[in-house]
């Protein structure tokens, strides 16, 4: 049913941009104030999501060690692991953000007859998510020579690199192909897994469908229709240049493009895509393990009824004194 | 009891299978087969605590006895919950089901449930907060995975969040650190709002709040505990020895789980501290107020957790000590290190811990002023104020089991195995991905340790064991160690089941073993078992039966 409903909604998207301009001819609203919106969407929702999430007070340190923590001076402490400081801190959540180190820990678990459980890699759940998400990152840069004037040297290095190869006309982006197999990797095994699919919501097909939707149109319109990249580069920095204009020849495929580009970015804040935002803000990865060297402090600290010494004595005064134990007060 | 309707090890292995059902998940009904949960509280303790909503009432039964408004008393402790944790709030918004945990958490293992593996444990919830408290949800409810927060929801979080140990292993893995504790510790909150509570947990609570410790142990009654312990070690060692209980002015105010002097395997590790202690001239008191290290509020709530950690503290000023040493625990050293502090500190009126007999400051507890007595211990070790004779550990092939908390929350890895080294000469590593951060629960933690639940304990332990009956199987390990009064507890019968042949022990116990005491007479371990002494001496057929 999620899988049903995720492709009915991709279906719809796609026809929306078909119709209004296929059909009616509005241009002027899917090239430009839908992408206006769905970017001012974008933006406003993601400061409200954050401000919302960080307003929220963390009152305790839950810091998940994953290494020896700091003690006496002659264990070696696993500083990445299990921080003892906020800069090592850092470097732990740089590791989680660049390089995903908690799903590169990721196992397979498996009963053998015996019975014997035994834990195989799975490491192919990280590397589909870092080639997804490095394909995306280097594809959205390469993106930004459609918005700014005389193309940066950084984004023609990084373009350069991706396009290494030299492979085929137009010139093979590797992460164009890339992207494509991690994404296609991603959905199918939450088709193909029986776990996967049984935790699947919509939500989570509904963003891939819509990803990949978003890489074949582009795909399509630099390798085989073969856009007019000037008409978009105008639309892109009239666009960035707040003096939009609509030039006559682009296709219907780039207003698809651009129109699941907007409902992407739109739908971004409200979705699990936020993940993307939230793991700064995760209590278990942001803090350091140094626990009983620096307290911290709970905003909200409660006022809680506790059973007093005095009040413990009192109940227990007679057989203290026959055990012949120490009493703060002899009556 | 459920005991006798177990299945043999093999059946039960048999008939776990990892394939969910073709159907999805969203129907909440759960059948309470017995086994697999635990009972319900009886009014009295909660009575005692001023908890809400005491009744008699169990879980297999039809009428739960709610209170007329409990929906909303629960989705407004939800509401205010999303808006104090920070960590819930995030937790609820950033899953994104990579399914990463489904596999890593000894329940799912043991049993195939699929409301076992993490995510879907943490949906249990998520599925009511999308309901309520988003907008995508209360738009498209079930098609944006929401769910209505019905009474079978409810049994359904009783039966899930009763089945997950804190343990945190998912949270090692999950790519944003979503840690599956913190949300059993929000459920179990919203459960207890209405009373719908386990008697494991709110009885000790009642006896801890009351008594000083989960037993329900009367001042005298630990007198006459400690008193017993020292006529064993006279009898095992020759050795007169004292240990002083509600000392005024002593330095160092030692607190352990109350089941390290009254249960056994603990108790060894017990004489094993008595003894060392007693070999360093240590100048250090027990407490009657507060003689439970445990803290069994954190299974049930933030705020009992703090009414009765507030002990330790208060406790410390009352005796005038300068600093807390702890015993082996596993829970204990969650609350002591990550939340004590914040809870009940700053302790301004005691001191920086210094070891009175190495020197060593203790600089990473220098503001909660409280160390693990495997830190100590270690540091005497590294400092050579002891001597040692591993051989008296020669009967042992060891293997240490990494327990949970300690492990996760504190990252306490290496200090018990440079003891283990020390004491011992035939110390063997489980695999290496359940060890260490990487640990599997003995599977009766967070409270769930009952006899009425064995299935499940059997169950949720069964990775554990199988670890264990790897370096059973391959190095002759016959003692599992460990540092959690829960696993001393427990891990005798998952060995039972899964691996019999193999016993389980403090590292205190064998640092005990191997203590050589001025003035001892002693030629067994403190369990009675003959010292065998070096290899040379052995029998040439090896393999000691103990």
């Amino acid at each position: 049913m999620s899988i049903f409903y995720s492709l009915l909604a991709i279906t719809v998207l796609i026809l929306i941009p078909i119709v209004g301009v296929g059909g009616l001819g509005w241009r002027y609203l899917f090239g430009v104030i839908i992408p206006y919106a769905a970017f001012g969407l974008f933006i406003i929702g993601i400061i409200y999501r954050i401000l919302l999430w960080a307003k929220v007070p963390v009152p305790f340190k839950i810091t998940t060690t994953c290494g020896q923590q700091k003690s006496l001076p002659w264990i070696k402490n696993s500083k990445l692991e299990a921080p003892p400081n906020s800069f090592w801190t850092a470097m732990r959540m740089s590791s989680e953000v660049l390089f995903f180190r908690s799903l590169f820990r990721n196992s397979k678990a498996q009963l053998k007859p015996g019975p014997k459980l035994v834990y195989g890699s799975g490491i192919l759940l990280w590397l589909g998510a870092i080639c997804f998400h490095y394909s995306f990152l280097v594809i959205l840069i390469r993106h930004f020579r459609f918005f700014i004037g005389p193309t940066s040297k950084f984004i023609e290095i990084v373009s350069g690199l991706d396009s290494f190869f030299q492979i085929g006309l137009p010139i093979l982006y590797i992460t164009d192909l890339v992207i494509l197999i991690a994404l296609t990797y991603l959905l199918l095994r939450r088709f193909l897994s029986p776990q996967l699919k049984y935790i699947s919501l919509a939500a989570d097909y509904f963003p891939l469908f819509l990803l990949l939707c978003i890489a074949l149109s582009g795909t399509t319109m630099r390798y085989f229709t073969r856009i007019d990249i000037v008409a978009v580069k105008e639309l892109g920095m009239g666009l960035a240049g707040f003096h939009p204009v609509i030039p006559d020849n682009l296709s219907l495929m780039f207003f698809i493009h651009i129109f699941l580009v907007s409902s992407l970015i739109a739908y971004f804040p409200f979705s699990k895509l936020m993940h993307m935002g939230g793991i700064f803000l995760s209590p278990t990865r942001n803090m350091a393990n140094d626990n009983r060297k620096r307290r911290h402090i709970n905003p909200w600290n409660p006022k809680v009824e506790v059973h007093t010494y005095e009040e413990y004595e009192d109940e227990f005064r007679e057989v203290m004194k026959n055990a012949g134990l120490p009493l703060e007060k002899e009556e | 009891m459920a005991k006798d309707k177990i299945a043999k090890p093999e059946e039960l292995a048999d008939g776990i299978n990892y394939t969910p059902p073709k159907k999805d998940w969203f129907d909440p009904k759960v059948e309470f087969v017995r086994g697999r949960y635990n009972y319900a509280s009886t009014p009295s303790g909660l009575e005692y605590l001023g908890l809400p909503n005491p009744r008699k009432w169990q879980p297999d039964q039809e009428d739960w006895k709610l209170p007329k408004d409990w929906q909303k008393i629960v989705l407004k402790g939800f509401k205010e919950r999303l808006a104090k944790f920070r960590s819930f709030k995030i937790f609820m918004d950033i899953c994104v089901r990579c399914g990463a945990c489904a596999d890593k958490c000894h329940f799912f293992l043991g049993s195939g449930d699929p409301k076992n593996m993490p995510v879907l444990r943490a949906e249990l919830l998520r599925s009511v907060y999308r309901n309520d408290f988003t907008a995508f949800g209360r738009v498209l409810g079930k098609l944006a995975g929401g769910r209505e927060l019905t009474v079978d929801v409810l049994k359904e979080w009783f039966y899930y969040f009763y089945q997950c140990t804190e343990c945190r292993r998912c949270s090692v893995f999950c790519p944003y650190g979503i840690d599956t504790a913190e949300i059993t510790m929000m459920a179990r909150e919203l459960l207890s709002l209405i009373g719908c509570t386990i008697d494991w947990i709110t009885t000790p609570l009642a006896n801890c709040y009351r008594t000083g410790n989960h037993l329900g142990i009367q001042p005298h009654g630990f007198k006459d505990s400690i008193e017993f312990a020292l006529d064993d070690l006279y009898d095992l060692t020759g050795l007169k020895i004292e240990a002083p209980i509600n000392k005024k002015g002593a330095e160092i105010l030692f607190i352990v789980p109350s089941a390290d002097y009254f249960a056994n395997p603990h108790y060894f590790g017990f004489l094993g501290y008595l003894a060392l202690f007693h070999e360093i001239g240590l100048d250090y008191t027990f407490s009657t107020y507060a003689s439970e290290g445990g803290n069994f509020g954190l299974f049930h709530s933030h705020d009992m957790a703090k009414r009765l950690n507030a002990k330790m503290y208060a406790e410390a000023k009352r005796l005038k000590v300068k600093w807390l040493l702890g015993g082996e625990c596993g829970h204990m050293w969650r609350v002591v290190h990550q939340y004590m502090d914040t809870m009940n500190g700053p302790a301004d009126f005691l001191e920086e811990p210094i070891s009175p007999i190495t020197g060593t400051k203790f600089e990473n507890a220098k503001s909660t002023k409280m160390v693990h007595i495997c830190e100590f211990t270690s540091d005497l070790i590294y400092h050579n104020k002891i001597k040692l004779d591993p051989n008296r550990n020669n009967h042992w092939r060891v293997t240490f089991h990494d327990s949970c908390n300690p492990a996760r929350g504190m990252g306490l890895l290496e200090e018990p195995r440079y003891i283990l080294r020390s004491v011992c000469n035939n110390f063997y590593e489980m695999p290496e991905d359940t060890i260490r951060e990487k640990t599997f629960c003995c599977g009766s933690g967070a409270g769930l340790g009952t006899d009425e639940n064995l299935e499940m304990r059997l169950r949720g332990g069964f990775p554990r064991a199988n670890a264990v009956k790897y370096v059973h199987d391959k190095h002759d390990v016959n003692l599992l160690t460990c540092i959690c009064a829960i696993d001393k507890a427990t891990l005798p019968a998952l060995m039972d089941y899964w691996v019999p042949g193999v016993e389980v022990g403090a590292i205190h116990e064998l640092v005990g073993n191997a203590l050589v005491m001025e003035g001892e007479k002693r030629d067994t371990d403190f369990r009675g078992n003959r010292f065998i002494g070096p290899p040379e001496a052995q029998p040439k057929e090896g393999k000691e039966n103990v």
